[in-house]
């Protein structure tokens, strides 16, 4: 790989692991919590959000030296919420029945700050490409995370994945996990999980800087 | 939602105000292109999509029915073809017609609150026995596991098999309302049987489906002749 | 379908409270909700926006229904609830200095609060009327306030307490967030 693809390869990476919009910088949450009671929706959220947060970056990384700073916040806000109002109309003529199931969180994309953190922080100051690889990896990393949510509280909550029956039929679902408090433990629980590794990674480098 | 919001701008070297209105005029000129132009491109998939849920919709609480009209039932009674915008106090219906053309059933939708959010119901009346015969949910959000049995349980669905809904003498309002009882308490053919422990939905639907039939049918049924056969 | 006000007020007050069963403005619920002293004002200026926010709504979508422009909402509501905030800010600051000195830092985080974006985009797909617009706003953000303060008084307490060090910060917020989000569901129903 040249040089310049591998730092963009760095940018994408960085979404997905070291920077993950949800488990690490905790954001994005109520999208998060909202649609994951089946891992359809948290897919189809992640990649509608993806869409969003690729085309946003694009144009705002293409119009960075010709915004003004006193009305950035005001030009970011307006093009994040075009391409919001454009991925609603795609999702209600691609399904109607996801556009139900997604309900009003799919125009409350708008809000995600994930979306206009990212404009602000680095498409504002990166050119496109580069933004774009990082948007990208964002939205990826975002994916990943509501997957995660998702499959969990579906297949605990409801016993399938994808709709397909896991436990045959006499599984007795464990409803509160697709109910509001089940997002909150799920999250939670995975935030947990993440905090052990991470201490357990320390642990193994000192006990490997002793030795 | 947070954002980092600019709070912090030390003495900024003053931006001429035509770059701010050039700016935002493109960004403005951009956007509208992006949103008409989706708006236009997904407008005739999106109107076809919504048409095909309707239809299966109909087709499942009327299915004796194979083609389908959707027509108006009109204020000071009569009925008027649904095309363009709907007339003042007029209720959308929808009437189902057999191979042969001849009326086998009527639907329409009726909306109440539910344990979470609004649950629409669709339900199919037929005219030769005044009752309603099949209930099928357009959309709700209840609690998967309890509120969302009204979709699927046996028990629950068997009150819409034959519920009375049968107008008075004057034709101006349902001879009984229809109602839902505690579970396991239902005496008359107009009463709607609960779900144990989903009372608060059995109730939504059975006030969805009273509060559609109030509004159709005292203008629908004394016209019932003029859509007797499809047009 | 037809709701009172005070059904209305109850249901997104406790049962569909905003943050803890429609997951609305968690950023805030989660960020804001270490202390009870900047818990309090946060809600109130939540509310505050909310209120102004649905007026506002409520008067673009007449004059955007009457043009047939649905397909601009969106766009038109972030951008009004952006800017009111803005006036807001402003106004507060001219004519009630003690108010703003409460309130005023918190009102920039509230421009993308998605529960302020929330009540407006509910309240239209809803065919709430001006009364009812009025009501889901209020409580809405009462009901908002209601969370942050529960959720913040008992972090306070926490602080006292040995936790898992494992456990400190957003996870132990998140397992009681789901806490207090179960004890909510209790109160399902009781609007009617």
């Amino acid at each position: 790989m040249t040089p310049s693809t591998t730092a963009k390869w760095d940018e994408f990476m960085e979404g997905i692991w070291k920077q993950n919009p949800i488990f690490v910088m905790v954001l994005g949450m109520c999208p998060a919590l909202a649609v994951t009671v089946s891992a359809v929706n948290a897919i189809s959220m992640g990649i509608a959000t993806t869409f969003v947060l690729t085309c946003s970056c694009l144009l705002v990384s293409l119009m960075r030296k010709m915004v003004p700073k006193e009305v950035r916040i005001a030009t970011y806000i307006v093009i994040i919420a075009t391409f919001v109002t454009a991925v609603d109309y795609f999702i209600q003529a691609i399904s109607l029945a996801l556009y139900d199931a997604l309900g009003a969180f799919i125009q409350l994309i708008v809000v995600n700050c994930i979306i206009l953190g990212r404009a602000e922080a680095h498409a504002s100051r990166n050119p496109p490409l580069v933004a774009v690889s990082n948007a990208l990896g964002m939205g990826a990393g975002f994916t990943i995370g509501l997957f995660a949510l998702g499959s969990v509280r579906e297949i605990l909550g409801n016993g399938t994945l994808f709709g397909f029956s896991l436990f045959g039929e006499h599984f007795q679902p464990w409803v509160i996990m697709v109910l509001p408090p089940g997002g909150f433990f799920v999250l939670g629980a995975w935030l947990l999980l993440f905090a052990w590794f991470e201490r357990r990674k320390q642990a193994i480098k000192e006990a490997g800087q002793h030795a | 939602m947070s954002a980092k919001h600019p709070t912090t701008e030390q003495a900024p070297p003053a931006t001429p105000t035509w770059a701010m209105i050039r700016t935002l005029g493109l960004v403005a000129g951009i956007c509208g292109l992006v949103i008409v132009g989706s708006y236009q491109g997904t407008y005739d998939a999106v109107a076809a999509n919504k048409r095909i849920a309707m239809e299966r919709a109909v087709f499942k609480v009327v299915p004796a029915a194979r083609s389908i009209n959707a027509y108006y039932a009109l204020e000071g009674g009569g009925v008027a073809k649904a095309e363009g915008e709907a007339p003042a106090g007029a209720v959308n219906f929808f009437a189902g017609y057999d191979e042969t053309g001849k009326l086998v059933g009527v639907a329409a939708e009726g909306v109440a609150k539910g344990y979470a959010d609004a649950v629409r119901i669709m339900f199919g009346y037929d005219p030769d026995c005044g009752c309603v015969r099949n209930i099928g949910v357009v959309a709700m959000r209840e609690t998967p596991g309890i509120g969302d049995k009204i979709a699927k349980d046996k028990e629950f669905l068997a009150n819409f098999e034959k519920l009375d809904a049968q107008l008075n003498a004057g034709m101006s309002a349902l001879a009984h309302e229809i109602v839902t009882v505690k579970h396991g308490s239902k005496t008359d053919a107009w009463q709607v049987d609960a779900i144990a422990g989903a009372t608060i939905t059995s109730r939504a639907v059975g006030r969805a489906i009273n509060d559609a039939a109030q509004a159709l049918l005292p203008k629908l049924v004394p016209h019932l002749d003029k859509i007797k056969d499809k047009s | 379908m037809h709701e009172t006000a005070f059904q209305i007020f109850i249901n997104t007050l406790l049962a569909n409270n905003f943050v803890l069963a429609m997951f609305l403005g968690l950023c805030p619920f989660l960020g804001v909700s270490g202390k009870l002293n900047t818990a309090f004002p946060m809600g109130v200026a939540t509310t505050f926006v909310m209120l102004v926010a649905s007026l506002c709504a409520y008067g673009l979508n007449m004059l955007l229904s009457a043009f047939h422009l649905e397909f601009l909402r969106l766009i038109a509501y972030i951008v009004i609830i952006a800017s009111t905030v803005q006036l807001v800010e402003m106004v507060m600051k001219k004519y009630s200095p003690a108010l703003f000195r409460a309130l005023g830092i918190y009102l920039p985080l509230i421009t993308t609060n998605c529960a302020v974006l929330g009540v407006a985009l509910f309240q239209t797909a809803r065919d709430y009327d001006f009364v009812q617009s009025i009501t889901f706003a209020i409580g809405g953000g009462l009901g908002f306030t209601l969370a942050l303060v529960l959720m913040a008084s008992v972090r306070e307490r926490l602080q006292l307490s040995n936790v898992i060090t494992l456990a400190e910060g957003t996870a132990l917020s998140l397992m009681l967030a789901g806490i207090l989000s179960l004890s909510f569901m209790g109160f399902a129903g009781l609007g009617g």
